[in-house]
């Protein structure tokens, strides 16, 4: 937990030399509390005090990256609900595969190709957990490492590698001395897991069944030298789910409580209702997501929920407002309107681009808000839509005045008929998926 | 090493709402359904047992839409064309609560007749709305309310622009309202404190405080019902009741839903898709705080009674 000014100056010597920089030690102390200054400009600290201080700056859910050809980042979260802040680091979507699946490299290139736009941003998998044979032979070891090269011929994405501590070792031993996650540490095998994790430089799944027993078992892992962790609940079930997490984030996040203080990962492959377990660990705190298989049609309302829920709440997303030209729009094309609103803006868009109809899409600045709610907070009245149309200079682009307001705000179409004058104001659908037939039937 | 978990501490609670009437309480519903009465946020049984769970409705409507999905139309087959058949089906596929939406086409009388037929042919309680038109709305639910006296039917939809005449209806006729708002704290707050005003008990009031589908403004709904929760559990009055959200029409409007053909291949299996779309929407505002969600597909609703379920259960 960070710590306040004050809470800073008292562990400093107070004596205003001066030798920082800064005229007192107070002042000192709360520029070290805003993250201005480094302690290291302060000559005379105490050792003490340096860890107690580089202990309180140190996030308290630590952020574990995995790094391959693409990353993935979890942990480094500051609140419990978005609103309080936003949500940083989404969790990453891995797509579990068998080490002994004879169509391996087909399923990995397979889902490793996939890519699914959204408001203009393309979504794709984070990566893979490899999950080696379950009896723990020579052979399992074995094949995992063979099944790691082939998992590598058809994707760069990081992985997650399950198995025992043999199987690990040989699929870390075919990694070339990249880092994958390894899965799992338990109470059984946590010395050798540490080992492994810690020779590696791997991050380390640490599991148990309470938060107790994760506890201990992280703060022995950690003594064996392994800082990278990422905690599994060992619960599969909803309820329990979204206990622990919530426990273990209030843990980190309240009580600064550091053997907690590590992203999770969530197996809704494991659960009843894989889209309904995968739905509430990206609501609720999850850093590392496994499915159990390649999808889309799970995938795809999985990675806009995760976007959704991970958008920052005082920023909403906003595309420029101008006048943008759809389907190489002519003179006597229609002119269409609607709001900066992301959503509102690639809704609007893909349906006239998907109807083949040429058309002028004029996109005022409402602030970033949707028609209705943009409407409701006098964001988008007759006014602003005019001013838009008259300093883009629309009459110019166009050889028949005709401008089509978004059904849900048809109310001003009498005073954007005085606004206007010579523009003739028509009133289209209310929603973007109605467009293209209005536009065919309506707009001659 | 036992670790103590921090507790939140919360001095205010949600309200419990009561929707329905039996006979002996003067209606003539199988079961009453209560929602609310938390203390604590969603699910956390660690801090306070979840004295309600959230109930589930299926909307229908009086008229066969002709705007819904055809996966809809498929799974509700003839059904759709008469509300009473289609009000059982929907106590079948498993709903707590129906929905019965009217539409424009209605007439006083129509209206009167399908709710009465609604009534008859299931059990269970029952939310009528208007079909979204100020005055239509009166027109039709006035009618309804005093048709179904003592049924504690919920109203709907009360909005700033018009709720006088359906809370002034459901007042006399022993009803409760839906009251929406978009989006907003305390939009929502407001419109709670006029129709307090006008002397309505707050325990037969539902606030609506609006949702976006997914991929579609629902992360707004979705911070906006985890304010309003824990505004409510720090004793804010104006916030203290149930929430009903609409995922399923929201959901059942967006293309991803609504349209099989033209569309990405990387958006998958329709079908699929479309009810992954509504399930997905529908559990992130349950984790929110929903204390009603209504729902259109009846698989939909068998996998999101089957979580909650699970949430449920210590």
């Amino acid at each position: 937990m960070a710590l306040s000014g004050i809470q800073i100056y008292k562990m400093l010597p107070q004596t205003n030399c001066k030798e920082c920089g800064f005229p007192t030690c107070l002042a000192f102390a709360m520029k070290l509390a805003a993250k201005q200054v480094e302690l290291s400009s302060c000559p005379y600290v105490s050792e003490a005090s340096k860890k107690q201080l580089a202990e309180s700056a140190a996030p308290p859910i630590r952020l574990v990256t995995l790094k391959a050809g693409t990353e993935v980042k979890a942990g480094n979260e500051v609140v419990m609900f978005r609103h309080e802040k936003t949500f940083y680091n989404k969790p990453g979507l891995f797509i579990r595969v068998n080490a002994s699946d004879p169509e391996l490299a087909a399923k990995v290139a397979k889902a490793d190709a996939y890519k699914v736009s959204y408001v203009g941003m393309d979504f794709t998998v984070d990566g893979f957990a490899l999950v080696g044979d379950a009896d723990a032979s020579t052979g399992s070891a074995q094949s995992m490492a063979a099944a790691v090269k082939t998992v590598r011929t058809a994707t760069k994405r990081p992985l997650i590698l399950m198995g025992d501590a043999a199987a690990l070792q040989a699929g870390l031993s075919a990694c070339g001395g990249e880092t994958p996650l390894l899965y799992a540490a338990d109470a059984s095998n946590a010395d050798a897991m540490a080992d492994l994790a810690k020779n590696s430089k791997s991050a380390l799944v640490v599991k148990a069944d309470s938060l107790d027993g994760l506890a201990d078992l992280t703060q022995k892992i950690q003594a064996k030298g392994v800082e990278d962790m990422v905690l599994d609940f060992g619960a599969r079930g909803m309820s329990e789910c979204l206990t622990r997490s919530t426990q273990a984030r209030r843990m980190a996040l309240k009580a600064n409580f550091k053997p907690l203080g590590y992203p999770t990962i969530a197996f809704p492959c494991e659960a009843k209702d894989e889209g309904v377990a995968a739905a509430q660990a990206i609501s609720k705190y999850a850093g590392f997501i496994v499915l159990s298989e390649f999808k889309p049609e799970l995938l795809y309302p999985l990675l806009v929920l995760r976007e959704n829920i991970y958008t920052d709440p005082q920023k909403p997303i906003q595309v420029q407002p101008g006048i943008y030209e759809i389907n190489s729009p002519k003179p006597e094309s229609p002119v269409l309107v609607t709001t900066n609103f992301s959503i509102t803006y690639f809704s609007v868009a893909n349906e006239v681009e998907g109807s083949g109809l040429p058309a002028w899409l004029v996109v005022t600045d409402a602030e970033g808000m949707s028609v209705l709610t943009a409407w409701a907070a006098g964001k988008f009245d007759a006014e602003r839509i005019a001013k838009s149309i008259k300093s883009l200079d629309v009459a110019s682009k166009v050889s028949r005045k005709r401008v089509v307001l978004p059904g849900h705000v048809a109310v001003l179409s009498g005073e954007l008929e005085e606004e206007l004058p010579d523009w003739e104001i028509r009133v289209g659908p209310r929603e973007a998926v109605d467009l293209p037939a209005f536009m065919k039937q309506a707009l001659n | 090493m036992p670790i103590e978990i921090p507790r939140d501490k919360w001095s205010g609670s949600v309200r419990p709402v009561t929707i329905g009437a039996t006979a002996a309480e003067g209606g003539t519903r199988a079961r009453a359904v209560t929602i609310g009465g938390q203390t604590c946020m969603p699910y956390l049984h660690f801090e306070a047992p979840m004295p309600n769970k959230p109930a589930i409705a299926i909307e229908i409507k009086s008229r066969k839409p002709d705007d819904w999905s055809a996966l809809l139309a498929e799974v509700w087959g003839d059904a759709m064309a008469d509300p009473a058949q289609w009000a059982k089906k929907a106590e079948e596929a498993g709903a707590d609560l129906l929905v019965l939406a009217l539409t424009l086409e209605d007439t006083p009388e129509s209206a009167v007749k399908i709710v009465k037929s609604v009534l008859g042919a299931s059990g269970l309680p029952l939310i009528v709305w208007g079909p979204g038109q100020a005055e239509k709305d009166n027109e039709l639910l006035v009618p309804v309310s005093e048709a179904t006296k003592g049924e504690k039917i919920v109203l709907g939809i009360c909005e700033d622009k018009n709720y006088r005449t359906i809370v002034a209806t459901a007042m006399a006729n022993g009803h409760l309202v839906q009251a929406r708002t978009a989006m907003d704290v305390n939009l929502a707050k407001q419109l709670n404190i006029l129709i307090s005003d006008m002397g309505m008990p707050k325990d037969r009031i539902v606030m609506d405080p609006t949702t976006g589908a997914l991929g579609y403004g629902m992360e707004y709904g979705y911070s906006v019902m985890e304010r309003l929760r824990m505004a409510s559990l720090q004793g804010d009055a104006m916030t203290q009741f149930p929430m009903l959200v609409t995922p399923g029409y929201e959901a059942w409007k967006t293309k991803e839903s609504k349209v099989g053909e033209g569309v990405p291949e990387a958006w998958g299996d329709w079908k699929a898709r479309a009810i992954n779309w509504e399930i997905v929407t529908t559990i992130a505002l349950v984790e929110s705080g929903a204390d009603v969600v209504v729902l259109r597909h009846p698989e939909s609703v068998k996998r999101v009674k089957d979580a909650i379920g699970e949430l449920v259960t210590v």
